[in-house]
């Protein structure tokens, strides 16, 4: 495998003097000292590249990722054929980073396929992990969302044309990758042994698992447990954060837009910002509320949590100080959207999974 | 939960009979009240419905939202909190910070399709054992006529070892099929039917 790696170092070797049969002494070595690296694949599924891009910002190391790994599959940097991977034997991929959430048949069949070829299956990022984004379309239906993509005003589309997913041209039946029912985290369909969270995980946090995981492959450091979490802490990102905490009691939420100015030095949600710190995973440094924005939860649920936004639900009852139900609910009224303010990045993977919409299709037309 | 098509909701409202209906529903207690109220009501031989399935916590402050999820997605068609009447904590105010927690979470399930009615609150003194029972029945009734919840959620993780093409039909799917071939389209580059 991995053509581009052996060509270069073919060059490096031989320069344009050397005879042919020293060339061709060098094939079959270098070949085997790629062979002797571990492999790795990273692949994308439902995902937006962003942590394709996260990767890639490791800058300089990425040629120590070069050095250290067979790159196999990288669809979003370079080529690599499905083909390939269906040719090898079974564990014989070292890792394979996934970064996106399952969203069609097709992205699933891969998941499988790279699973029964890696030794370790790292769900890479948010989407793997927990559905982020993407998995906000677990509060609609499949046709609400098709309906939604193919027939809004802003759409062209006068004859109302719908994808299908198996269609008989005169050459044959084409295929496309099915938009499945709902979207599923990678662990609710392959068996997955790490986790690095982040919507992308920060930089230096790959490095710093890529570089464990290459002494774990040397035998120089150990190896995380079944099920870890990789690349960020074990607290909550308020543990991060410098900002000041004190009243712990707030009398209203509010709007980031609706108010000028923040006090730059006091916890934004004791200001009555929604942040979802306390039950975010630290490993982030706190970026957003150091810069005055909240935390919108991306790193995921923190150590313990079994479902981020009940969690947070807890968590931001415990500080309202209001009383009196009608005194509660005006507070409440502050936090417009709820499932969105608690299930941003977890919808796919929280307990509920979905709305009721995506699964209850009753009387929808 | 049935195992066979996890995607498949229950047969519409209309074509149950109501009566075959029994919904499931998670209590929580406290410990200093309403666990109390629901003792006395045995005591004293006061009926009501085994459809609650009762929970001691020490404090309705100990609800976790979790457990309210968690009974939702695993089978659960409704959940009846109960405490001691505001004010009357045994922890001071402890029932607030639960009345606050539920009125949160209860926007929220509502923001998931989750009828508000699926979760209710009902305070009792360890007094209360004719109201808490009383409480019991109302909530009963009005779970009952809502219908059964049926979260698949807890089915999803095993979604591949079902046809997903027949279960999205049984969800009422695509209405009339995939759409017909726009004007000027080839004939023969019909879609396959499905």
């Amino acid at each position: 495998m991995s053509p581009t790696a052996k060509s270069s170092g073919a060059a490096k070797a031989a320069p344009e003097a050397v005879p042919a049969a020293a060339k061709a002494a060098a094939g079959p070595a270098a070949a085997a000292k790629a062979n002797a690296k571990p492999k790795l694949a990273i692949f994308g599924a439902a995902s937006c590249g962003g942590c394709d891009i996260a990767i890639v910002n490791i800058h300089e190391h990425i040629v120590d990722v070069a050095a250290a790994f067979d790159i196999v599959l990288w669809p979003t940097i370079m080529d690599g054929k499905y083909a390939d991977i269906e040719a090898m034997a079974d564990g014989e991929i070292t890792i394979t980073l996934v970064s996106g959430s399952m969203r069609t048949d097709e992205t699933v069949h891969l998941a499988r396929l790279l699973r029964r070829k890696s030794k370790f299956m790292v769900a890479f990022g948010s989407c793997a992990s927990e559905g982020c984004i993407p998995g906000l379309a677990n509060l609609s239906s499949r046709k609400q969302i098709i309906d939604t993509a193919f027939s809004t005003t802003s759409t062209d589309n006068p004859d109302g044309i719908r994808p299908v997913w198996e269609y008989q041209a005169p050459e044959g039946v084409l295929h496309l990758p099915e938009f499945e029912p709902m979207l599923r985290t990678l662990d609710q369909v392959v068996d997955v042994d790490y986790t690095i969270p982040g919507c992308p995980p920060e930089s230096k946090q790959i490095w710093a698992v890529l570089e464990a995981v290459v002494k774990a492959l040397n035998g120089t450091g150990p190896l995380p447990p079944k099920g870890a979490v990789l690349g960020a802490g074990e607290s909550t990102v308020c543990d991060e954060c410098a900002r000041k905490r004190d009243v712990k009691k707030i009398d209203r939420f509010v709007r980031i837009q609706q108010v000028a100015q923040f006090d730059p030095e006091i916890c934004l949600l004791e200001q009555g910002l929604p942040c979802n710190g306390p039950a975010t995973r630290d490993g982030c440094g706190a970026l957003c509320p150091a810069v005055g924005a909240p935390c919108i939860g991306c790193y995921g649920a923190a150590d313990g949590v079994v479902d981020y936004g009940a969690r947070l639900i807890s968590a931001y009852a415990s500080v309202v100080e209001a009383q009196k139900p009608d005194e509660i609910d005006k507070v409440l009224d502050g936090i417009v959207d709820p499932a969105g303010q608690f299930y941003r990045f977890s919808l796919a993977g929280s307990l509920l999974r979905s709305s009721k919409a995506a699964w209850n299709t009753d009387g929808e037309k | 939960m049935s195992a066979q098509a996890p995607l498949a909701p229950a047969p519409a409202q209309g074509t149950a009979p109501a009566a075959t209906f029994e919904p499931v529903i998670i209590g929580f207690t406290c410990n200093w009240c309403s666990y109390r109220a629901a003792d006395l009501a045995g005591t004293a031989r006061t009926k009501y419905p085994p459809n609650v399935r009762l929970i001691r916590l020490m404090c309705s402050g100990r609800l976790d939202p979790t457990f309210v999820l968690k009974a939702y997605a695993e089978g659960a068609d409704a959940v009846l909190v109960t405490g001691c009447h505001p004010g009357e904590c045994h922890y001071i105010e402890q029932n607030y910070k639960a009345l606050r927690r539920f009125r949160l979470l209860q926007r929220t399930i509502e923001a998931l399709g989750i009828e508000p009615a699926r979760l209710q609150l009902v305070w009792a003194s360890a007094a209360e054992g004719v109201r808490l029972a009383n409480e019991i029945a109302r909530v009963t009734e009005e779970v009952r006529a809502l219908g059964p919840l049926n979260w698949p959620a807890g089915n999803m993780v095993d979604l591949d070892a079902f046809n997903l093409d027949a279960a999205w039909e049984a969800t009422g799917g695509d209405a009339g099929g995939p759409p017909a071939a726009p004007d000027g389209a080839n004939p023969e580059h019909a879609a396959v039917a499905r």
